[in-house]
């Protein structure tokens, strides 16, 4: 196969994966601050996939104009599931959490295959067959359009806890549980806000997952297991390391799927995980803890 | 003389049986013997459809034992238990199909790679420090990969599936597991029965202590000189090759394999969910949890019929509220809650 | 006479802070030694090290003759060093009991035969009568106590004790020293006990070291530390004696 090929399927690759790193860097996020392991996070993105799919299908509004109000529902809904459903769990032993969101996970999927059916949805975009041309290079203009967005998004999260003075109260629950209590800080709706956060990332990359994948309601088991994959690879507790993690692992898929078949793709990115495990069990970008 | 042989031969077993039931109480025996003897006559008092369902929780009541040992016991939370069943399945469906091999020879087969397969993620896991739910994550990504792998493995048939001869055997045929319902509710109730038995020899023996300090506190289980990295590996183990076990049973009971059933995450969710009900650590939680939860499910099913509503996706529903309302409001589980109302204590949970 | 153990030199840092710097000392067989100092000093750190839950950056730990220095902290436990945590860790969920039959069960492998040994254990502690309760419903003193009698269920030539009079009333600290002193005299066994209750570091102690930042800056007879003036101006000069 000519070099433009690879070229073309990796710059493809890094794309997805910024999409996959938005993704992820919502689980980090949670992980982080509430020290909750959303196993519904594939799920979570699901439902911000079939909204963009029913916007579109029935009101015809495009998935880039629906990002921020499906960014925003999914805000409501993880800032009520933190403070209705987890906040109570926080003093639970860390299998007791995860219980708790598997239950939550298998809910999502299987009400929404009881709403929409086993087949798969999808957009159809008036741009869903552009793309642009750079010498060999050509781009899709939905991964392109999609790639920009996550980047867009990443760095408006970036900022916000670098400068929000709310932003930067989070932070300070995440360093120190204890210390942010004694010094006044109404730490269980900065956890609300942080699973709001987390979960307007994810719902924000589920609408730009739309303008790249089909949806069916089973995809959520597979994104979580992604997601976890990306988060572990790039470090956690690492933002920086979410992004990265996302693009190793969408070039990884794509080449996979080149090379042998999109199918097996997956196994490439568990592979990625075994040998990170292997060989940097504290991920990329991680720190080394005792 | 020979009588005198036989009867030293036999002492050990007789002590071993004798000590199984030490200190247990009048009640719980007389529970356990209730139980066992009316699960014993119920081939002769149901249908054929209440036998297969009676089938079904046996087999979750088997594969919840072989679960709780890792995370009841010795605190490793697995969600990737599918992956036992699916080679169990696969291993000894194969050897059955292609060469003729009985499937109690293929378990032989199916033992060492099993261990080999749990041996492998707990040796990632416990020597790298991936712990609680990172190990969880480790176990759905092993078995998610042997789904992938064999869903293209043309020596299976990869995704279209693997099918046994289904012969229509005269009579029952317990060495080749060919047979009628019957045959198979007795196998999986030995089965069962083997596997809790299985398992309170274990937690009554010095492993089962071990692995309990595992549970609750690493650090000072390692500081009272416990290697835990050798205990864990070995809670793997048992559990794989216990668990291995039921996937057999499957491929014989159901005649097909799809890796797209048998590996799937919500097979490795059933697994946990009749001990998560029934008390997660305790002997009983397991089969409690897997009577009530396949009852329910079965109730559900019977009055959706009855309204003629067919809608795929409610019992998972079903199972996610039960799983849901479960971790809420009896976070032990109910066998232990149950336990105290009816006035039969089970040592050491 | 050699030393049943001996550290040499033993440094450890944290990010930049060193916590234990140099620290040399020795504990003969049958001694009751004494470390205290003030909070951060690195009497904890240096406890981790030798337990082998840490490893030491520098410098050497011999155990009957063995170098012991970053062996994991079971392996340790294995050739006769216990110890128990400045926070009580007992396994929470499990009977009294159960606690010590898993401490006995290492060298023990008759389940049977820990479960006897354990009951010994407790008698001698005072904990017999409270063998069936669930380790988490108990007392601070009696959970300290259980502590003790976990890490003596493994049979050990060395106990470490890190704080065990911390957060009890005086009469339950002359309990514990009772206690320690009839395993010391009675029973042939050396401790190593951390502590910040002078009263009964004066009462046990044969031996005392005085650690501050990290540093060894007084060892001896417990009399004569309580005159150095160096000992007086870091630490006992804030309380009471």
């Amino acid at each position: 196969m000519p070099i433009d090929v690879y070229l073309n399927v990796a710059v493809a690759g890094i794309l997805t994966g910024l999409v996959y790193g938005l993704m992820a860097l919502g689980l980090s996020v949670i992980f982080g601050v509430v020290r909750v392991v959303n196993f519904a996070h594939g799920e979570m993105m699901s439902i911000a996939m079939y909204l963009t799919v029913l916007l579109f299908s029935g009101l015809h509004l495009d998935p880039l104009v629906m990002l921020v109000p499906i960014a925003a529902v999914l805000f409501v809904f993880g800032y009520a599931l933190q403070a209705g459903l987890i906040n109570p769990f926080i003093s639970r032993p860390e299998h007791s959490q995860f219980l708790l969101l598997v239950a939550l996970a298998l809910i999502i999927v299987n009400a929404l295959l009881i709403l929409f059916g086993p087949d798969a949805r999808t957009v159809q975009t008036s741009y869903a067959f552009d793309s642009f041309q750079w010498g060999a290079l050509i781009v899709d203009a939905t991964k392109l359009y999609a790639g920009a967005a996550a980047i867009i998004a990443a760095a408006l999260l970036f900022a916000f806890f670098r400068f929000a003075p709310v932003g930067k109260a989070i932070r300070a629950c995440a360093d120190n549980y204890t210390g942010a209590l004694v010094v006044g800080l109404d730490v269980k709706r900065l956890y609300a806000l942080t699973f709001g956060i987390g979960a307007a990332c994810v719902g924000a990359a589920g609408v730009m997952m739309t303008l790249i994948v089909d949806v069916t309601p089973m995809i959520g088991p597979a994104y979580t297991l992604l997601a976890f994959v990306i988060v572990i690879t790039g470090g956690l507790g690492s933002m920086a390391g979410a992004l990265l993690g996302g693009l190793l692992i969408g070039v990884t898929e794509a080449l996979a799927g080149l090379l042998f078949t999109p199918s097996a793709k997956s196994m490439f990115a568990f592979a990625i995980l075994v040998l990170v495990l292997l060989f940097r069990p504290q991920g990329i970008l991680g720190k080394r803890s005792i | 003389m020979a009588a005198k042989t036989s009867a030293s031969f036999v002492d050990p077993f007789i002590r071993i049986a004798v000590s199984l039931f030490e200190d247990v109480s009048r009640q719980t025996i007389a529970l356990l013997g209730i139980l066992l003897a009316s699960l014993l006559i119920v081939p002769w008092l149901v249908n054929d459809y209440l036998l297969t369902v009676l089938i079904v929780v046996l087999y979750f009541a088997f594969t919840g034992q072989a679960w709780n040992i890792m995370m009841g016991f010795a605190g490793q939370l697995s969600l990737g238990h599918a992956i036992y069943v699916g080679l169990g399945a696969y291993i000894a469906a194969v050897l059955f199909a292609r060469f003729g091999i009985a499937p109690w020879i293929g378990f032989l087969a199916v033992i060492p790679v099993a261990a080999a397969c749990g041996a492998t993620i707990g040796f990632l896991a416990f020597r790298f420090r991936v712990a609680g739910v990172y190990f969880a994550i480790l176990t759905i990504a092993f078995a998610e990969f042997a789904r992938i792998g064999f869903d293209h493995l043309d020596y299976v048939n990869a995704s279209a599936g693997l099918f046994l001869p289904v012969a229509q055997y005269a009579r029952n045929d317990l060495w080749h597991l060919r047979g009628n319902p019957t045959m198979f509710y007795y196998v999986i109730l030995a089965a069962a029965a083997f596997a809790f038995v299985v398992c309170r020899a274990l937690l009554k023996s010095r492993i089962g202590y071990f692995w309990l300090a595992i549970r609750e506190d690493e650090q000072a289980a390692r500081a009272a000189g416990i290697d835990t990295f050798r205990y864990k590996m070995a809670a793997v183990m048992i559990s794989a090759v216990i668990t291995s076990f039921a996937g057999v049973f499957y491929a014989f009971f159901y005649n097909n394999l799809f890796p797209e059933q048998v590996f799937n995450i919500s097979r490795s969710i059933e697994i946990i969910l009749g001990p998560i009900i029934g008390g997660i650590g305790t002997l009983f939680g397991p089969i409690l949890g897997a009577f009530v939860l396949t009852g329910l499910a079965e109730l559900l099913n019977a009055a959706m019929a009855a309204i003629g509503f067919d809608l795929p996706g409610a019992k998972q529903v079903f199972y996610g509220i039960c799983l849901l309302l479960v971790v809420v409001a009896l976070p032990e589980g109910v066998w232990p809650w149950l336990a105290r109302r009816i006035g039969v204590s089970e040592s050491r949970q | 006479m050699t030393a049943l153990l001996s550290l040499k030199r033993v440094s450890k840092r944290f990010r930049g802070l060193l916590a234990v710097d140099g620290v040399s000392f020795a504990v003969s067989a049958g001694d009751l030694f004494a470390i205290i100092g003030p909070n951060g000093a690195g009497k904890t750190t240096l406890f981790n090290m030798i337990a082998g839950a840490i490893v030491p950056d520098q410098g050497s730990i011999n155990f009957a003759g063995k170098p012991i220095g970053g062996l994991p902290a079971d392996a340790v436990c294995r050739r006769g060093i216990a110890r128990t945590f400045q926070i009580v860790r007992p396994f929470p969920a499990l009977t009294v009991e159960d606690n010590v039959i898993i401490g006995a069960l290492l060298h023990i492998r008759d389940v049977g035969k820990a479960r006897t040994r354990a009951g010994e254990i407790l008698r001698s502690l005072d904990l017999f009568e409270q063998r069936n309760r669930i380790a988490a419903t108990l007392t601070l003193p009696d959970r300290k106590r259980l502590e003790v009698a976990r890490a003596l269920a493994t049979e050990p030539r060395l106990l470490l004790l890190d704080e065990v009079m911390a957060g009890l009333r005086p009469t339950e600290s002359d309990r514990m020293v009772a206690i320690l002193r009839s395993l010391n005299r009675d029973n042939g066994l050396t401790i190593v006990l951390i502590e910040h209750v002078m009263r009964a570091v004066m009462a046990l102690a044969s031996n005392v070291l005085v650690l501050d930042h990290g540093i060894a800056i007084a060892q001896g007879k417990p009399e004569a530390i309580v005159r150095d003036s160096a000992v007086v101006q870091s630490y006992l000069g804030a309380e009471p004696v």
